[in-house]
């Protein structure tokens, strides 16, 4: 049975190790997509509408094409057909230069006739709003209604109850580099795409579908990214329009959205709404729950999420309803669904463990069905000083007040099939792993390097790793859903042992000793039973000659485990006077099964947990009712956080096992509930609308007064 | 629902023009130049003649001479610019992310001091010093703050790390042992989307001692 060894027996797995790409890194040389400059290359731009809805009468591009420098204008959206949303795309140009470009955009005609529209949910479902979807009566889906166990019988059971609405409103994601691609045709047949991508396979079959080619004469290449959240899977109306526009001229062409594009097409995460009526027995079970919920994912999309969570409610009746908008639609971004439904159960848990009278940790234990989060409530409540915080909410003395919270989350990343890869090793000594992977900032490259080094008793720095093109033909999934590592590992482990099993029976008759006696370590092979039989790596390498050994992995699913709990703490402090919300720490507990790069998971939990910090205190969409356009579609008014926002944060790697899991998602989950708890135990007052800035704190505690 | 009639004080056609990206110029057919749009035109009408110039640019120690636009910025030489003999100049590390000085993806040193490279107009860069990300190490020995931010992995994605490596250079130049709080003030006109901010704080500590 495959398995990744004893901890004791790893000399680099689950070691802090710096990445591969960080030299490239810090000196400027990684060339992102945004970076890739071509021989001849134009520039492109996208025309998009500034109404949010509205028929085309006519679109003139007479004047851009005439303008000097621009070599090809195409129009995106046809006469008589509707604009829906603001952002959308009408016209695409290149020209040679990104100015020339911008002028070009400039001088090409819409002529609107433009249509009542509604971009907020309120708008959206008031009575008699304009209907901006056919098929949504009220411009809400019908209700998705689910029922377990009985609802009545469990609120008569119910010594108290709480009756709270919930709300999230929308997140953008924020990708520094904005959604993009480079496009340059070889000839009629065959396309190169560097593409600022998640998944350069999806990308590639989508173009190959879409300019009816073979797949393998579409290449595309990801060679460093610059965040995508969970945006960046498809081409996109950008990727296929900047080839189209690469076929017309004969030129390469780079299109990059602009920052205001990039909030208003590129994907958010939908906002959320629910009205929850909650019961819980004397001995502090939650027996009953009724949720009926809504929130919008833009103008044709969903707005799912997790209600109730992680914690064990036998009777609960929920009923949803997706909400139109005139409005870009969401995609995934960041453990979709989770951080919103967290932010409402842990809310909603506080609020009936005070009502019980009870330590919201200790009706934690009772309602929390993870023994791994039982373990991690423990460890986290040590760490953040449990102890510490107000027995009664907002009891601490003076203008500034602190308190504690805790929240929970859960996530799957188990990974799965569909990647191929190969390590080669070749006579020379160097070795190489190639998989049609990309490294999306997680770090999966230094991932791959460890685990091909532990294996043949190298350096990760001695593993040359080819991840983020397509070129080769070893395909991988997108990187997305916390599933990179727990489908690469596995198939990268089984190639290098495949390797290193053909390399043994190669030097085995010189050394004169069976396969499975045979060791490698310290850039020497050797022989258990007899030490004196060793032979260095490069002279066994060299004896390959020309026949350099190329093999194969297989994913196992021995290799790695699905689902994941975490659990974090965190420590705030409130100024009653401003309303000015700093959290002092966040302890992160998080399950990460076995950590190939200590280090790296390490990063992916503070970030996790700065963006969970963003959503619950920053981050807020401002969609303007009076002129159907995105108010804060920029940098200075979408708020991120920033170097004064940071926290101290404690990442704690709770690795209870040996396999892989993924950890992208589930660190951003907890900290909303956290946040918001502490928030609670501070002042007194609770928030129940994300984000939690100074106004309505400042509201919430005049109400309490009043 | 918002009222048009209502918005521009006419009783004009719901027929109108929609005219530029960016520009928020709506205007209506039968009330030629009725703006609605919330931004104001700042930028030079398209098709005007826009006056261009050769000039130098000191960059990382070597002169370049570049033609330039009267807009053209620093940051579009830097990354898209030729010098006269061609050549692409190519120095992409700096990144434009927010295009407008807020975000500090575009982080150079001009003179020795932090300047965002999307605001400041190529003209003006003439006689100066410029220092950009690439040119921070001595050939292959890397600035004692590149080092640390590999050894404390203080980038993932890695799109911000230029913008945070040049300040963070500036910020250990004016002051060697800073605090957390110093090192947070100093880099607080650079904005991650990852959130290294932990191990950033981390690696200019860490530089600090070696400075």
């Amino acid at each position: 049975m495959a398995s990744w060894g004893e901890a004791s027996e790893s000399r680099l797995i689950g070691k802090r190790i710096p990445r591969l790409s960080g030299r490239d890194k810090v000196t400027g040389k990684a060339k992102y997509t945004f970076d890739i400059n071509r021989p001849g290359m134009l520039y492109g731009r996208i025309l998009r509408s500034e109404v949010a809805h509205a028929n085309v009468v006519g679109v003139d591009l007479s004047e851009a094409e005439a303008l000097p420098g621009v070599k090809a204008v195409i129009q995106i959206v046809e006469v008589g057909n509707k604009i829906r949303y603001q952002g959308q795309e009408i016209a695409a140009v290149a020209a040679e230069t990104d100015d020339i470009a911008k002028d070009a955009i400039r001088l090409i005609r819409v002529d609107v006739e433009e249509l009542p529209y509604v971009v907020t949910e309120e708008d959206a479902m008031r009575e008699n709003a304009p209907q901006i979807r056919d098929d949504w009566a009220g411009n809400q889906s019908n209700p998705n209604v689910r029922e377990e166990g009985d609802i009545n019988a469990g609120f008569e059971q119910a010594a108290v109850e709480v009756e709270a609405t919930y709300h999230t409103p929308v997140q953008t994601h924020v990708c520094l580099e904005t959604h993009g691609n480079v496009a340059e045709w070889e000839d009629e047949q065959n396309l190169t795409v560097w593409a600022s991508t998640q998944g350069v396979f999806g990308v590639r079959d989508d173009l190959a579908g879409s300019f009816n080619l073979p797949v393998n004469q579409v290449r595309v290449i990801t060679e460093h990214m610059g965040g995508g959240f969970g945006s960046k899977f498809g081409p996109g109306v950008e990727g296929r329009r900047v080839a189209e526009l690469a076929r017309i001229t004969g030129r390469p062409v780079k299109l990059m959205l602009t920052r205001k594009a990039e909030h208003l097409v590129a994907g958010n995460r939908p906002s959320m709404t629910q009205h929850v009526r909650a019961g819980a027995t004397s001995d502090g079970r939650i027996i009953a729950y009724d949720m009926k919920g809504h929130g919008t994912g833009g103008i044709s999309s969903g707005a799912g999420f997790q209600a109730p969570y992680v914690y064990h409610v036998p009777n609960r009746r929920t009923e949803r309803v997706n909400v139109a908008v005139n409005v870009g639609n969401q995609r995934a971004m960041r453990a979709p669904g989770h951080p919103q439904g967290a932010f409402a159960m842990d809310s909603l848990m506080d609020e009936l463990a005070e009502k019980l009278g009870m330590n919201p940790l200790e009706f934690r234990r009772i309602n929390d069905p993870s023994e791994v989060r039982q373990a991690q409530y423990t460890l986290g409540a040590q760490e953040i000083g449990w102890h510490r915080r107000n027995s009664v909410p907002g009891a601490g003395k003076g203008v500034k007040k602190r308190g504690i919270g805790v929240g929970s989350g859960q996530w799957g990343g188990g990974g799965g099939r569909g990647t191929q890869a190969r390590v080669t090793i070749n006579a020379d000594g160097t070795v190489e792993a190639v998989t049609g992977t990309q490294d999306i900032g997680t770090g999966i490259r230094t991932a791959i390097a460890i685990i091909v080094a532990e294996e043949f008793g190298l350096a990760p720095t001695d593993i040359t790793v080819k991840v983020g093109d397509s070129g080769p033909g070893l395909r991988s999934g997108g990187s997305g859903g916390s599933q990179t590592t727990p489908s690469v590992a596995p198939v990268i482990k089984t190639a290098a042992a495949a390797a290193k099993q053909k390399l043994f029976e190669r030097i085995a008759p010189q050394l004169n000793a069976p396969v499975g006696d045979m060791r490698v370590g310290n850039r020497t092979i050797y022989v258990v039973s007899d030490r004196t039989k060793t032979i260095k790596w490069e002279l066994a390498t060299g004896q390959l000659g020309m026949e350099s050994i190329s093999e194969g992995g297989e994913w196992d699913e021995e290799l790695r485990q699905d689902r994941v709990a975490g659990t974090q703490f965190a420590e705030v402090e409130v100024d009653t006077e401003t309303g000015a919300i700093s959290v002092i720490k966040i302890v992160a507990v998080q399950d990460c099964g076995l950590a190939i790069n200590r280090l790296t998971t390490e990063s992916q939990i503070n970030g996790g947990v700065i963006m969970g910090l963003g959503q619950a205190l920053l981050e807020e969409r401002f969609m303007d009712a009076q002129t159907g356009r995105m108010l804060n579609a920029n940098l200075e008014d979408y708020k991120v956080p920033g170097t004064f926002e940071i926290p101290e944060i404690k990442s704690i790697v709770f690795d209870t096992h040996r396999k892989v899991t993924g950890v992208g998602e589930p660190p951003c989950i907890p900290t909303l509930g956290a946040i918001a708890n502490a928030v609670y135990n501070a002042i007194g007052v609770r928030i129940r609308s994300l984000p939690i800035t100074p106004d309505k704190v400042l509201d919430a505690l005049a109400a309490e007064k009043a | 629902m918002p009222d048009k009639e209502k918005k521009t004080g006419t009783n004009i056609s719901r027929r109108s023009f929609l005219k530029g990206v960016g520009t928020g110029t709506v205007a209506a057919t039968v009330a030629p130049s009725v703006l609605i749009g919330s931004e104001k035109e700042t930028e030079a009408q398209a098709g005007d003649a826009v006056a261009s110039a050769t000039i130098q640019l000191n960059i990382n120690g070597k002169p370049y001479q570049v033609e330039v636009e009267a807009r053209t910025t620093l940051l579009t030489v830097l990354r898209d610019g030729m010098d006269t003999s061609g050549k692409n100049i190519d120095l992409t590390g700096a990144k434009l992310i927010c295009d407008r000085g807020e975000c500090g993806g575009c982080t150079v040193m001009v003179d020795g001091k932090t300047v965002y490279a999307c605001m400041m107009l190529a003209m003006d860069a003439q006689d100066t010093q410029i220092t950009t990300v690439e040119g921070l190490a001595d050939g292959d020995d890397l600035h004692p703050i590149q080092e640390a931010f590999i050894q404390h992995d203080a980038l993932m994605c890695g799109f911000c790390t230029p913008g945070f490596v040049v300040s963070s250079a500036a910020l250990l130049s004016e002051n060697t042992k800073p605090t957390l709080e110093e090192i947070k003030v100093g880099l607080s006109g650079n904005t991650c989307r990852c959130g290294t901010y932990p191990f950033i704080f981390d690696a200019v500590k860490s530089a600090s001692k070696k400075m």
